[in-house]
């Protein structure tokens, strides 16, 4: 027990670092999501192609092995195109290298979960905005994303819950997130087993706090629905 | 591109392949054979035999997989018991506490789509089967879990590619599967982009294959669900 409380603080910088992480790779996520989305259901081939595209490939291959294509050959593509533009030696950190790769990967999924959210957005309702003379995006941004949030709300939630848990990857390309730490601390210490405990409790608080305010917004989005 | 260096370790890669379906397969098993007592426990009326299942859920889906597969590999080690017993012997294997780590993992997440599934069984099933006077156990060997398994399919194909790409952490802990071999191709030639898009390439191919078989698989136990042909 001394060993935890001593080395508590070092975790818990790791453990910023995982929620950062997270957060940012949710931010990038969201954006590449509904662009997707809109691709999807868009009436372009072209767009709908590549939209496709991006998320079979993304959900048929292992985030493991993406974020290390990303991680290494980002590297060497910067490189490369430095070279070539003569700009200074950049260097891809793991930490932009994580969340661009989780960003990426989750995008695909948000893809998924806003594009069945906006199809579940009723056609009257779309219908009535342009009847207004509303032009398209004034009805995508007025009408369609207000309603979609609610339909695309649980999927979104469980993407995030999965999302949280794939920043432990990081750890593997280097990056010092509580994972990682957890590992030095239970080297120096001897005591691996308790130090990854840990981890896994501190992993299971932040599933149970998002939990909640999930919880909390799903109530805030269907004030106007109807229970049986 | 150098595709020389990939075609040179082609052999490599295939017994990687091999190792990951072996890792895949061997876990899926094990883990399903852990799941249904845990569902059903889980689904148990009286609160003291469902806490136990549900809390075993909860901990393995909340958690990483990473931080799971650590816990044994790197844990273990850390009790007596373990150290000086027979225990050792599987523990200090890199390629059983990969596998044990999968296992559990896999129960965890098929016990709680099995738990759903359970639940949502229409009860004029289970009364149809009280009716015709069948026992107990006989009703959960006839009806509830040939009916579960069917409804459970979809879900349960998430998990089998969840799984497999889940397997690629096997290749953090030195064991060879896929991943591991595109990390020693990358090591030896430095050449990741090859290395690791290859390996990326396999795993595709082994996710659209789930993705099929479970198709046919669907095909054939969703039978009564198609609509008529005339």
């Amino acid at each position: 027990m001394p060993e935890v409380i001593a080395y508590l603080p070092l975790i818990l910088k790791g453990m910023l670092l995982t929620v950062e992480v997270a957060l940012l790779s949710l931010i990038i996520s969201v954006f590449l999501g509904m662009l997707g989305a809109v691709a999807k259901l868009s009436n372009s081939r072209i767009a709908g192609g590549l939209a496709g595209l991006y998320t079979t490939i993304i959900r048929g291959i292992p985030d493991l092995v993406l974020m290390t294509i990303l991680f290494f050959g980002g590297q060497i593509l910067v490189n490369n195109i430095g070279e070539k533009m003569g700009w200074e030696y950049i260097d891809v950190s793991p930490f932009m290298a994580g969340v661009l790769t989780i960003g990426f990967i989750f995008g695909a999924y948000m893809t998924e979960s806003f594009r069945g959210g906006i199809l579940a957005v009723s056609h009257g309702e779309i219908e009535a905005g342009y009847a207004f003379g509303m032009n398209p995006v004034q009805v995508f941004v007025r009408i369609t994303l207000p309603a979609m949030v609610r339909h695309a709300l649980p999927s979104f939630g469980n993407n995030w819950l999965v999302l949280t848990k794939t920043t432990a990857l990081i750890s593997v390309i280097g990056l010092q997130d509580m994972v990682y730490n957890a590992g030095l601390a239970g080297g120096s210490t001897r005591k691996p087993f308790t130090f990854f405990c840990v981890v896994a409790f501190l992993f299971l608080i932040i599933t149970g706090v998002s939990d909640f305010g999930l919880r909390r917004i799903n109530k805030r989005y269907s004030v106007g629905v109807r229970k049986a | 591109m150098d595709i020389q260096v990939i075609i040179d370790n082609l052999p490599l890669y295939f017994r990687g392949l091999w190792t990951t379906i072996l890792l895949v397969v061997s876990s899926l098993g094990i883990g399903l054979c852990l799941a249904i007592p845990i569902a059903l426990l889980a689904t148990a009326k009286k609160k003291w035999i469902s806490f136990l299942p549900k809390a075993y859920i909860y901990f393995f889906r909340g958690t990483p997989l990473l931080v799971q597969m650590f816990m044994i590999y790197h844990g273990m080690g850390q009790f007596e018991l373990v150290h000086e017993s027979f225990l050792w012997t599987i523990f200090k294997e890199a390629y059983a506490c990969a596998l044990i780590a999968f296992a559990l993992n896999t129960a965890g997440y098929t016990g709680e789509i099995l738990r759903g599934t359970i639940e949502q069984t229409p009860f004029g099933e289970i009364e149809a089967a009280k009716a015709c006077g069948m026992s107990v156990p006989m009703v959960y060997r006839r009806i509830l879990l040939p009916s579960t398994f069917r409804r459970a399919l979809p879900a349960y194909g998430n998990e089998v590619i969840f799984m497999l790409h889940g397997s690629a952490l096997a290749g953090v802990i030195t064991i060879v599967d896929l991943f591991g071999a595109a990390k020693i191709v990358n090591s030896r030639n430095f050449v990741p982009f090859e290395s690791f898009i290859t390996a990326g390439l396999f795993y595709l191919c082994l996710t659209f294959l789930i993705v099929w078989g479970f198709k046919r698989v669907e095909h054939h136990f969703h039978a009564y669900l198609r609509p008529r042909e005339n």
